[in-house]
């Protein structure tokens, strides 16, 4: 309510401030308007009404708004027409409705609200809408078209038809046809039928379900096959969103698995710590809006860096401690690097907390993009997604394009012939895993974004991480991609059908069982070298 | 015959030994003692012992496939918790009409959950002996199918690792769900009597602590007369030179699967002497990090050496008692240490160490070395 | 117990003195067979369309520069690698693509590899132990007991292969020449129709070299060897006949004369040594 209310008196404020100097207010045509409206008895309230819409005063919005709100009063002595802010307690709050100028508190017993009835009530919702419509913004005249379906009465056909003559932009006119259509279908009209068939709205399928169970048989019919129609698009759209939110559950899985894929995949190194790394990346992003508060975005957009840069040190510290005391012994690696991931939790409840702490999303990154009445792409994933396919890229560029992928491929096929050929194969190791160990760091400055912070985080990545790296075949980054965004979309699709948790067994098994099928995976490396 | 082998050799001689000279000072102190003597072992510590040597047997079970094919399974876990749930479904079915709801024969949770009638798979869970025999074919049907599977295929090393990870804890979300019918989140529990026994005195306490110890007799004994065999030198040739093993014309995967089987098997009756003397059982068994656990403990003994993984598992369980009732937290620092400094410091764990000290004295347990293994899993 | 299973196994108490009971039918012709083998790693040809045949009893040495197919080759008849195309028989009954590993070693293959590979982590008696040939199934292995004759048999080849003084240490320990002895000790053990030889003679001094020669020259007549071999002046002392393999095909084939005065050879291959 609050925020209605600020508006309101901006928008007057606003507006009076452009168009009138406060001496004129005496001639201000507003004031008679007001006037009519409050005296007028029942019957002619309509009238007052239309009289304040037709006269094309950009404050009438306001002034409708606070009239539909019971927020429209009349000092008793002198019979000025307010506007009421704050209607609690004894004393209230009021504004002049034509400067928009604060006039302070008032004893609420001297002001005398101007009475609505609920017929004009009603009404005013269209008739603001209506207002709406002509908005310069072609925004604003969408959205107010789309609050019109379903609302559209005999009243509002005729000005709306007006306004379809006069309108643009063809979204707008879209939706205004769409309002028309589902009032005429309510009046029995077959045309109307037709346009509905091609709306998405959910309003339009309840007018048509309404004909369906109409007394129109000819008109029942119709409905139906128009609603047949709209089923099918329904079906396409729900297919669209369940592919959205596999691609973003993948690109999760992609992110999460792809330092892993550099790791363990080019390296032979397990890293069981891998998913902390993650959750490192996430508490960074944490810390960063703490440190800069009131800026989330910007902290964001500095975690980047900074996640992976924490995130690799990190790595740095585990290869240099323990992982290089290890080489050619995968298993106990694997363990070793268990037992860090264990600390790391550990670290994180008791320096920080054993609750999850909450990540604010940026302004910019909240909010969904509307394709069509049913659909819409929430924008965190949306941004996630390409997040996701970017490191990608980055990462195949470092490794095709660069000396140190060179490097690192050099080492991976022949460590003692790289080295004799001048390549340090312990700084080459070193920058591998910082290289993973960052991006792992990345993944959880975007996962910070989709999910709690919390210590779990990581532990709830790293089984499926493994299994995107080996289910794509180890040592090649371009199946990790595909491995992930597949098995992603393979978890959304069975998740309707069988459950979140059921789905995910039924992808894990399915993984195993295919790991047994095919042990190097979607992509194998072939060769004598792989045979080994 | 291969099974008695063991009882010629000195190292099982002494590990029998030990284990019964132990277990019969606990049963003295507990039974002769009175309550109060600073002697006394109280019923709460046996039912404790009882429950390391639950552990203990896991672990020599983890360490047969481990220590002598190579196969790090991190899903171990799984088998334990299907003999302890096998065992929890007995104990389910003893309950009879005094649950909370009274049902004669659903157990409360299903009465809960408004079920009307048993599932198929509940079916027999009243007869002892059926319960029992599924205390070693649940796991060992799992690990049959899962290891055919895996092992024809030749998924060894790192890979296997991580799909047994995976089958633990897809396991673990199986059993979660309520619809399984195998109690959810809280799993089986509120147990009454075992054989007639009341699983609430002393004395039936006292019994489960004794048959653990026979189990564990028995299971190690089984697990050395494996190892002492010519098997078990076909299995450490698998284990460093799997190809040479082969073109030697042995097959690989058959003797992986038959030796993992066993292992499951031991692991399910570890698990299902481990429930009623802990009075529960639910999904958490399954979780991965229980799984690798076990092979901590195995690591912190000494693989490949069976009395090893039995020291360990004793050690680090105590460990964890002490810790978690004096300082919780530092309970998964001191754990997440011990897998770092064991790996790095003590590749052959304590055992290594005993065999060390030892050094220069011909002795006869067979501390196959595991660490020429890795030359192989290097070049792999 | 013992006695009646000792007495149960009567029949197999004289294998190793026995002939080789191998299933091989060489009837009709020579012992092992490869006929237009194909293979490619990602379109790399390692072998293109080979063709080799190996009588009975024979010692044919196989040289070629590196990559020329070798060591593929020897992974497809063991079944180690399945090829492309072509077909590869043993004698004139065992198709031997339609089989594993384990079951072309039961047949009596033996393959020894480039890098010496034994159980380091068993004796040199054990490893002799594993090798022998006897039932190699899960159960009759967990069951099987050591007799005096296997023993006999294993002090045999220890003997042969000149470590009978090490005898009970770890396979670990020994050098590079000698686990090279071990392994084709592992062979003889297996009494295998066909050997497979992959650079026997690798790390060996000039006079272990000779013993091997001799042992190998000894073998033949009885079983079929197959060596791999870069030591020119090695092969040229074992040699009857030798094929030069070139790009995963055969290039040349006759005695070492013939063959090193051949021009092709002497381009691809001596041609690079001299």
């Amino acid at each position: 309510m609050s925020i209605i209310r600020s508006l309101t008196l901006l928008l007057i404020a606003l507006v009076s401030v452009l168009s009138l100097p406060a001496a004129a207010q005496e001639d201000d045509p507003g004031r008679q308007l007001l006037i009519d409206l409050a005296e007028a008895p029942a019957s002619n309230v309509e009238e007052a009404i239309n009289a304040i819409v037709s006269s094309g005063d950009p404050r009438a919005r306001g002034w409708l708004e606070a009239y539909g709100n019971n927020r429209l009063s009349r000092v008793k002595n002198t019979g000025q027409v307010v506007v009421v802010l704050n209607n609690r307690g004894r004393d209230w709050e009021i504004a002049n409705p034509l400067t928009g100028e604060n006039m302070g508190d008032m004893s609420r017993r001297e002001l005398d609200r101007v009475a609505i009835n609920n017929a004009i009530r009603g009404q005013l919702e269209g008739i603001l809408a209506m207002l709406d419509l002509s908005a310069t913004d072609p925004d604003v005249r969408e959205a107010s078209a789309q609050d019109m379906m379903g609302k559209v009465n005999a009243s509002l056909v005729e000005p709306l038809e007006a306004r379809l003559e006069l309108e643009e932009s063809a979204r707008v006119r879209n939706r205004i046809e769409e309002a028309l259509a589902i009032y005429r279908v309510g009046e029995g009209n077959l045309e109307g039928v037709d346009v509905l068939a091609g709306s998405l709205h959910p309003r339009a399928r309840a007018a048509l379900n309404d004909a369906v169970r109409g007394d129109d048989p000819a008109l029942a019919t119709k409905a139906q096959q128009a609603l047949g129609t709209i089923e099918q698009k329904l079906k396409l759209n729900r297919a669209a969103e369940t592919l959205y939110f596999g691609l973003s559950l993948g690109s999760v899985l992609v992110l999460a698995a792809i330092g892993l894929a550099i790791t363990f995949g080019v390296m032979g190194v397990i890293n069981m710590a891998h998913g902390e790394l993650i959750m490192l990346g996430a508490y960074t992003t944490w810390g960063m809006q703490q440190l800069l508060p009131g800026q989330p975005g910007l902290a964001l957009i500095l975690s980047i860096p900074a996640g992976f840069l924490v995130a690799a040190t990190a790595g740095i510290i585990i290869e240099r401690s323990v992982i290089q005391f290890l080489k050619g012994r995968p298993l106990e690696t694997l363990l070793a690097t268990f037992g860090i991931s264990l600390i790391l939790q550990q670290l994180v409840r008791t320096v920080i907390s054993p609750q999850n702490r909450t990540v604010v999303t940026p302004e910019w990154m909240s909010g969904s993009l509307v394709i069509n009445d049913a659909l819409s792409l929430t924008l965190n994933r949306l941004y996630v997604l390409a997040f996701a396919l970017i490191v990608f890229a980055a990462l195949m560029m470092i490794m095709r394009r660069t000396r140190l992928g060179l490097e690192v491929r050099a080492v991976t096929q022949n460590r003692n012939m790289a080295r004799s050929m001048g390549i340090r194969a312990t700084r080459v190791d070193i920058m591998t895993f910082a290289l993973g160990s960052g991006v792992a760091g990345l993944a959880g400055v975007a996962l910070s974004q989709l999910t709690n912070v919390g210590p779990n985080l990581g532990q709830n990545y790293i089984i499926d991480s493994f299994m995107v790296v080996v289910f794509g075949g180890v040592g090649n980054l371009w199946g990790t991609l595909i491995a992930g965004l597949s098995l992603g979309t393979i978890n959304q699709l069975l998740e309707p059908w069988a459950g979140a948790v059921l789905a995910k067994i039924i992808v894990l098994v399915f993984i195993i069982l295919f790991i047994q099928k095919r042990p190097r995976g979607l992509f194998p490396q072939k060769g004598r070298a792989a045979e080994g | 015959m291969w099974l008695t082998r063991p009882f010629q050799e000195r190292s099982t001689q002494l590990f029998l030994g030990i284990l019964s000279i132990a277990m019969i000072v606990v049963v003295v102190l507990h039974l002769a003692t009175p309550e109060g003597s600073a002697l006394h072992v109280s019923s709460y510590t046996v039912t404790l012992l009882g429950k390391y040597l639950c552990y203990a047997l896991l672990a020599v079970a983890v360490d047969l496939v481990w220590g002598y094919l190579g196969i790090l399974s991190l899903g171990h876990g799984a088998f334990f918790a299907l003999g302890g749930y096998a065992m929890g479904m007995y104990l389910m079915r003893q309950i009879g009409d005094r649950g909370t709801y009274g049902d004669p024969i659903l157990p409360d949770f299903m009465v809960f959950l408004n079920w009307q009638e048993l599932p198929w798979y509940w079916l027999g869970f009243d007869m002892a002996w059926f319960a029992f025999i599924m205390v070693l074919l649940a796991p060992g049907l799992l690990a049959l199918v899962f290891g055919f599977l895996a092992f024809r295929s030749r998924v060894t090393g790192v890979y296997l690792s991580i799909i047994t990870q995976a089958l633990t804890f897809a396991l673990m979300l199986a059993f979660f769900r309520n619809e399984m019918g195998f109690g959810g989140n809280n799993g089986l529990t509120d147990f009454r009597d075992l054989l007639g026994f009341n699983l609430r005195t002393d004395a039936t306490r006292l019994g489960l602590f004794i048959a653990t110890g026979v189990a564990l007799a028995i299971g190690y004994v089984i697990c050395r007369a494996i190892v002492a065999s010519k098997l078990g030198r076909v299995s450490i040739a698998c284990r460093d030179a799997e190809a040479r093993a082969r073109f030697l014309g042995y097959r690989v995967d058959r003797v992986q699967l038959f030796v993992f089987v066993v292992s499951a098997m031991l692991a399910g009756v570890a698990g299902a002497l481990y429930v009623p003397q802990v009075g529960i059982i639910n999904p958490s068994e399954f979780s991965p990090l229980f799984s690798i656990e076990i092979v901590v403990w195995v690591a912190l003994g000494g693989r490949a050496t069976l009395y090893g993984a039995v020291i360990g598992a004793i050690l680090v369980n105590y460990a964890k008692t002490v810790f978690t009732g004096v300082m919780p937290d530092a309970w998964l620092f001191a754990l997440g240490g011990l897998f770092v400094l064991v790996t790095v410091f003590l590749p052959k764990g304590i055992a290594g160490l005993l065999a060390s000290r030892r050094k220069g004295k011909d002795d006869d347990s067979g501390t196959d070395d595991p660490d020429t293994a890795t030359t192989r899993e290097a070049t792999a | 117990m013992s006695i009646i299973q000792e007495l149960s196994n009567r029949d197999r108490v004289f294998e190793f003195l026995t002939p080789v009971a191998s299933p091989v039918d060489v009837r009709h012709g020579p012992i092992l067979y490869l006929e237009d083998v194909n293979v490619s790693f990602d379109g790399f040809r390692a072998i293109n369309n080979l063709n080799l045949t190996i009588d009975d009893g024979e010692l044919r040495c196989i040289i070629g520069p590196n990559g020329a197919g070798k060591t593929t080759m020897m992974d497809i008849i063991t079944g180690k690698t399945a090829p492309d195309t072509g077909s590869v028989w043993f004698g004139s009954r065992h198709n031997l693509l339609t089989m594993n590993e384990p079951e072309i070693a039961s047949l009596g293959i033996g393959r020894k590899f480039q890098k010496p590979t034994v159980f380091e982590a068993l004796t040199v008696f054990e490893n002799l132990e594993l090798a022998m040939a006897t039932d190699k199934r899960v159960i009759p292995t967990l069951r099987a007991v050591m007799k005096a004759e296997y023993r006999d048999r294993i002090d045999e080849v220890l003997e042969t292969i000149g470590l009978e003084n090490l005898r009970d240490q770890l396979a670990g320990i020994l050098s590079h020449g000698q686990k090279q002895w071990l392994e084709i000790g592992m062979l003889l053990m297996q009494k295998p129709r066909l050997l497979l030889v992959d650079e026997p003679v690798a790390g060996m001094t000039e006079q272990e070299m000779e013993r091997t020669a001799e042992l190998l020259t000894s073998l033949a007549g009885k079983q079929s060897v197959v060596v791999v071999e870069h030591d020119m002046g090695f092969v040229r002392s074992i040699a009857r006949k030798v094929t030069v393999l070139h790009q995963g095909s055969v290039l040349a084939e006759g005695s070492m004369d013939q063959v090193s005065n051949d021009p092709e050879v002497i381009k691809v291959y001596l041609g690079e040594e001299a």
